[in-house]
């Protein structure tokens, strides 16, 4: 059976190894945080950290990961998450709220390489999450807020 | 009829129903009115929500921890209705905002309803806190009475003498103070005052700050629960395959290759197709790919969008029903010095929440349990009763946030968790079903926007007075030929289809307002602000194009007719101002637009700044202007008013679902594709002050920013672009 290592914890999850590492994740390991929106790749709910590296959830099969160390949100820690988690509620991002685990894992992904992001950078980073409640101006001024804390 | 379930004949006896439900041919009947601030407002006064008993238990729970929770009855998929709730009651309670929590209420419309839908629990109409206001207030008001009742008792002073504060209740002459909870037991035993005494606006200390959001802490780390993350014991999930084209129905089908598919366990029929049951939602995808299925496409539905619009504007040029007429507005344009005509079309559009569709439901004691992000949880009961063969209050639902919405989750056939129900009992309600919708489904499922077509002609004096307005619109009803028609469709107009248009606030001399209803398989909905998002392009952009016509300033014009209009006037005004409109100053390819609509009882203004080339449109800044009456949580509303840009804009400047032979082309967000953060202006919410009775603001930022935008353009480049969405390869640029 193929193994996954999330959040710390290695399992063996009973499927095939082309399932869509977003299904293992939430059906089988039962970690809903980490969204389904598209599976195919165009709005980013499904993001979560393989090996430190924003990833699609939806595109990567189980099979693909089995030596990588895979983050969710619930799983995320340090000093950059809770920069950006303080950020979001600091100004209150959320609506539905349903993309903002996608939208945090990248937001994270950006802040861990780039240390002042500009408006250019974050929409770089981010274009790839879709909010559909429209929230783009606050993740982008918390995202710069986040930035200015960790500075 | 495709996807509509109806629930099967034979119907379950009429005890089974609630007061004002019946049901005529197998299809659920309920007494729904839609009882809007901006319907009957011009009509006959501001519905009156005030006329509701003091429910401190159904709405209020003060535990011994001190924490004070609202049992809230609205759903709430993204607008914030939870924490605008939770604040009126902690205002008239005089709690600290940081022991406030929320809970969704349960189903129950005897406690529950929406007192703008009548005998139904259900959210919509951007209504949860204008029917919630003075139910609440009474509810929190009443709770500190009894607060206060208890603690008197206890120390053995006159309640007159009891003061609260902050969560506090303090007697200053004895010098006794406590939190609530201890007094949580003692004051639920106290009677409950009938006519408690609510605030006046001056004592008010949360309305009308900035509170955080009671969804933040959940929602920044993957604990907020959605339907979709509900995981029973031993549930399997359902997927649907149904018809490629709306009117088809299913010949066959065979799913040997599907049951061989790992982690299939059974393939059974539905009404609305062939349910592929697995034990991952991988596995039942891929089950669902593995059936072969055959289709009866005699009654389909093979119309193209372009026939469709060609449709729709040979009906325009008939005579159709009359939605509202005043004098002879015929007479009125045939003597005009100058007459301008437009048309606007306007595609199907899908809600597209980002959480997909989907609900569980379980056996459950003597009845069932539904987790879903319930919209209309009085429909929602009853249809799913009838397919299950039980009653109403056997059904329990819990109600969970839901990952946006846009009106998608509220439909008179309960469709999706319609669908759960009848997986359930098709596989013998052994398992929980989570029956759920790809994204595939959702874009190419139904239930759009109406696609909608209007064509005006409006004369002109010397001095560019309107002399007088036809304007006639085509498009699907949303509610004819639902349970919703006796109830809210009059002469065969419905309202959702010329709101906006048919009451328009514009002083004009004489008009007429036609609708053309059209017949076909396609279902459709409300989509947020319903018929305001097509007719405010239609009105606001005509209106442009007439006071440039009169040589006159597009704001100053507008205010010249809304001499009777003073909130919406108002509105303009300060959006003109924020934006600097009177001394705008554009490079060449960029320009303000203007743009002003009435909806759901609240008024809202935008200015657009856009710069225009050759087939491309940037929207750099929005200034928007609301009134709202009393702002509740005034962040919550600029919250709504940035969301209502990103929502529209996708629709303004790209979206449509698009017909080829009668299947729809756009299936996910590839092709469908919603504003991304790129594309997002910088948006500034201006807030009116004001003592009225609050309304909604779910919806009303939607309507005013496509013909903002669209008479930017013109600003722009002096070429007019009116139908959505917008068509940029005509854009010539400058």
């Amino acid at each position: 059976m193929p193994k996954l290592t999330v959040n710390g914890t290695t399992h063996e999850v009973d499927a095939d190894p082309d399932m869509p590492l977003l299904w293992a994740i939430r059906d089988h390991l039962n970690l809903t945080g980490t969204k389904y929106g598209c599976g195919i790749a165009q709005c980013g709910a499904c993001t979560v950290h393989v090996d430190g590296q924003p990833a699609r959830a939806c595109q990567t099969r189980i099979g693909d990961v089995a030596e990588a160390k895979i983050t969710t949100i619930e799983g995320v820690s340090g000093r950059v998450a809770e920069a950006v988690q303080a950020a979001w509620r600091k100004l209150d991002v959320v609506q539905c709220g349903y993309c903002q685990s996608g939208q945090i894992m990248s937001a994270i992904g950006l802040l861990s390489e780039n240390k002042a992001p500009s408006d250019a950078d974050i929409a770089g980073a981010l274009d790839g999450n879709i909010c559909r409640c429209g929230t783009y101006q606050r993740i982008k001024a918390a995202v710069h807020d986040a930035a200015r804390s960790l500075a | 009829m495709f996807h509509a379930l109806r629930a099967p004949a034979p119907v379950p006896s009429r005890r089974a129903f609630l007061a004002g439900a019946a049901t005529v041919g197998g299809a659920l009947v309920v007494g729904f009115h839609l009882d809007l601030p901006g319907t009957k407002a011009r009509a006959a006064g501001a519905p009156d929500f005030s006329k509701v008993p003091t429910q401190p238990n159904a709405f209020v729970r003060i535990a011994p921890d001190d924490s004070v929770t609202v049992l809230i009855k609205h759903l709430d998929m993204g607008q914030g209705n939870t924490t605008g709730l939770a604040t009126i009651v902690a205002e008239e309670l005089d709690a600290d905002w940081s022991q406030m929590r929320a809970a969704f209420a349960p189903a129950d419309a005897s406690l529950y309803a929406n007192l703008a839908f009548g005998p139904i629990q259900g959210t919509g109409g951007s209504t949860a806190v204008a029917n919630s206001w003075i139910q609440l207030r009474k509810a929190g008001a009443a709770a500190r009475a009894m607060l206060v009742a208890a603690a008197a008792a206890e120390w053995t002073v006159p309640a007159g003498e009891i003061t609260v504060e902050k969560g506090v209740l303090r007697h200053a002459r004895t010098g006794r103070e406590s939190r609530f909870g201890p007094f949580a037991a003692a004051a639920a035993a106290q009677p409950v005052p009938e006519n408690p005494r609510l605030k006046e606006p001056g004592e008010w200390r949360l309305i009308g700050t900035t509170l955080p959001r009671l969804d933040s802490e959940a929602k920044t780390t993957g604990r907020a629960v959605y339907a979709l993350d509900v995981r029973r014991p031993n549930q399997l999930t359902a997927v649907v395959a149904r018809a490629p084209r709306f009117g088809a129905t299913l010949r066959s089908v065979d799913d040997a290759a599907a049951r061989k598919v790992r982690g299939v366990v059974d393939v059974v029929r539905i009404p609305s197709g062939v349910a592929v049951v697995a034990r991952d939602t991988w596995s039942a995808m891929k089950g669902r790919e593995a059936l072969v299925l055959a289709w009866d496409e005699a009654g389909a539905d093979r119309r193209s969008s372009d026939a469709q619009l060609a449709a729709y504007r040979a009906l325009a040029a008939k005579p159709g029903l009359v939605a509202s007429r005043q004098g002879d507005a015929a007479a009125g344009i045939k003597n005009a010095a100058k007459v301008l005509e437009a048309e606007f079309s306007f595609p199907f559009l899908a809600h597209a929440p980002m959480e997909p569709l989907n609900a569980t439901i379980e056996k459950s004691g003597d009845g069932y349990l539904i987790h879903a992000g319930s919209q209309f949880q009085t429909i929602e009961q009853a249809v799913t009763a009838q397919i299950l063969g039980t009653t109403p209050d056997r059904i329990r639902i819990n109600t969970l946030w839901a990952g946006g919405s846009f009106g998608r989750r509220a439909t008179s056939s309960a469709d999706y968790i319609a669908e759960a129900a009848a997986v359930l009992k098709a596989t013998g309600e052994k398992n929980p079903i989570h029956l759920v919708w790809t994204r595939e489904d959702d874009i190419t499922g139904g239930y759009y926007r109406p696609a909608a077509y209007h064509r005006i002609r409006a004369g002109l004096d010397a001095q560019g007075g309107i002399t007088g307005w036809e304007h006639s619109i085509v498009g699907k009803s949303i509610l004819i030929g639902t349970p919703m028609e006796a109830m809210m469709v009059r002469n065969g107009v419905d309202a959702t289809t010329v709101e906006g248009a048919a009451d328009t606030p514009y002083a004009l001399p004489v008009y007429r307002f036609e609708v053309h209803n059209v017949r076909d398989a396609v279902p459709v909905l409300w989509w947020r602000s319903v018929g305001h998002s097509h007719t405010a392009q239609a009105m606001e952009v005509f209106i442009d194009e007439i006071a440039h016509a009169a040589g006159r300033d597009p704001v100053e014009y507008r205010l010249s007719l809304l001499q009777k209009a003073p909130r919406l006037s108002a509105a303009l005004r300060l959006a003109a101002d924020k934006a600097g409109w009177a001394g705008r100053q554009a490079k060449p390819g960029q320009g303000l637009g203007v743009a002003a609509h009435e909806s759901f009882g609240s008024y809202v203004a935008m200015v657009a700044d856009v710069t225009a080339e050759a087939g491309k449109v940037t929207v750099s800044r929005i200034v928007a202007a609301v009134d709202v009456g009393v702002a509740v949580n005034p962040d919550v509303i600029r919250a709504q008013v940035e969301g209502a840009v990103g929502f529209a804009l996708s629709a303004v400047l790209r979206n449509r679902i698009t017909f080829k032979d009668g299947a729809v082309q756009e299936t996910n967000f590839d092709a469908y594709e919603p504003t991304r953060m790129s594309e997002m202006p910088v948006v500034e919410v201006h807030i009116v002050p004001s003592t009225a009775a609050p309304t909604g603001i779910g919806e009303p930022g939607v309507p005013v920013l496509a013909p903002a935008i669209s008479n930017a353009i013109f600003a722009a480049t002096g070429q007019r672009l009116r139908s959505l969405p917008l068509d940029l390869a005509a854009l010539r640029g400058v």
